[in-house]
């Protein structure tokens, strides 16, 4: 996954979001050491100082950990990984149904809406 | 002393014109600063004033506790609007002569610049393009070890691709006790690596803040500050 900036908020904000998305997703598997601030910040082409910034606040949440001698590190606590997915899931969610809300969609056919999406979802997966 | 760029009541007048009124300004080390501004707002006034190119009219710049003047130019390395070298120069002789000139410049790292951006080190600065030349400069100028970096408009000439591995440089390169100071026009190419922005209206600062401190309290981007704060 390539890193991606939008306009409206602070860098070090987004850095969190998409390093926290990297760890869900197994990315960046438990346990696995992270490259160095410097390249890190190199690779999604923003300034170290931000890059640390973000890291440190991912490292207060418990997401990552430092050993003083050999860098920084995933967690391997899994539960710490399950509560950020659930997050997520929840945050994503929550703005799905603000936009179908402002669409005007009852909650009766937001519901219909997906169960037939996922129905065809199905049906093409089992056809291929 | 983790300041290394003091100003104090800083100004600058050509006749009755005044360039920079009242610059108070302290820039710590390790930042990456973006020096933003219209056509005629005293980016490059005060970044001569920062390299004894020109004078104060009255107040004060300190670098690292010094007035400008020989000590403080050991510490910079400068990038001008406008070239200096000489035309009939090979790549090669003129890193020569930048060896000769700086105690902290690295021969290796511009060889090492100047091939990953193919350029070839025997050629001569009057056959290359506009921003050929301007890569050699800030190849040349980012190969000193120095404490302050002052890039006046460092990528206006040269192509995004370019412009990337240059922004690239400047993070690679980056380190905890050098400030880089960058006046630039291209904003949103740069505003991801940087960490504080200083607006000049008229030779006023209207604005010194982070990065991120814009983007929070404004909900936009510095490039869409800037466009609003400076609308024509």
């Amino acid at each position: 996954m390539s890193w991606n900036f939008k306009p409206d908020r602070p860098i070090y904000a987004q850095l969190i979001e998409q390093i926290e998305l990297k760890i869900c997703s197994g990315e960046y598997a438990l346990g696995v050491k992270l490259p160095s601030v410097r390249d890190l910040a190199q690779e999604a082409a923003v300034n170290p100082n931000t890059m640390q910034k973000a890291l440190s606040k991912l490292e207060e949440d418990g997401l990552l950990y430092t050993n003083r001698t050999s860098g920084r590190f995933v967690t391997e606590n899994e539960q710490i990984v399950k509560l950020l997915k659930n997050k997520i899931t929840q945050n994503q969610i929550n703005e799905f149904l603000e936009k179908m809300k402002s669409l005007g969609l009852e909650r009766k056919e937001i519901i219909h809406a997906i169960t037939n999406l996922l129905k065809e979802d199905e049906e093409n997966e089992h056809d291929s | 002393m983790n300041t290394i760029l003091e100003c104090k009541n800083l100004n600058k007048c050509f006749g009755s014109k005044k360039a920079l009124s009242n610059i108070n300004l302290s820039i710590p080390r390790g930042r990456i600063v973006g020096l933003l501004g219209p056509n005629g707002s005293g980016k490059t006034t005060f970044i001569k004033l920062c390299n004894e190119l020109l004078t104060p009219t009255s107040g004060e710049i300190l670098i690292a506790s010094n007035r400008p003047g020989v000590e403080t130019k050991k510490i910079i390395s400068y990038l001008p609007e406008n070239t200096y070298l000489n035309d009939w120069m090979r790549v090669s002789e003129i890193i020569q002569f930048f060896k000769d000139f700086y105690s902290d410049f690295s021969a290796e790292k511009a060889y090492d610049m100047l091939n990953r951006l193919n350029i070839n080190p025997n050629d001569k600065l009057k056959t290359m393009s506009k921003g050929t030349k301007e890569k050699v400069q800030l190849i040349l100028v980012m190969s000193r070890e120095a404490q302050l970096y002052l890039l006046d408009e460092p990528i206006g000439g040269v192509d995004p691709a370019a412009r990337d591995y240059i922004l690239n440089t400047i993070i690679n390169n980056y380190n905890e006790e050098a400030t880089i100071i960058i006046s630039t026009h291209l904003i949103s190419d740069i505003e991801k690596v940087l960490d504080d922005i200083i607006f000049l209206k008229d030779g006023e600062v209207v604005l010194a803040k982070t990065v991120d401190e814009i983007r929070e309290e404004n909900g936009k981007s510095v490039d869409d500050l800037f466009r609003e704060v400076f609308r024509c």
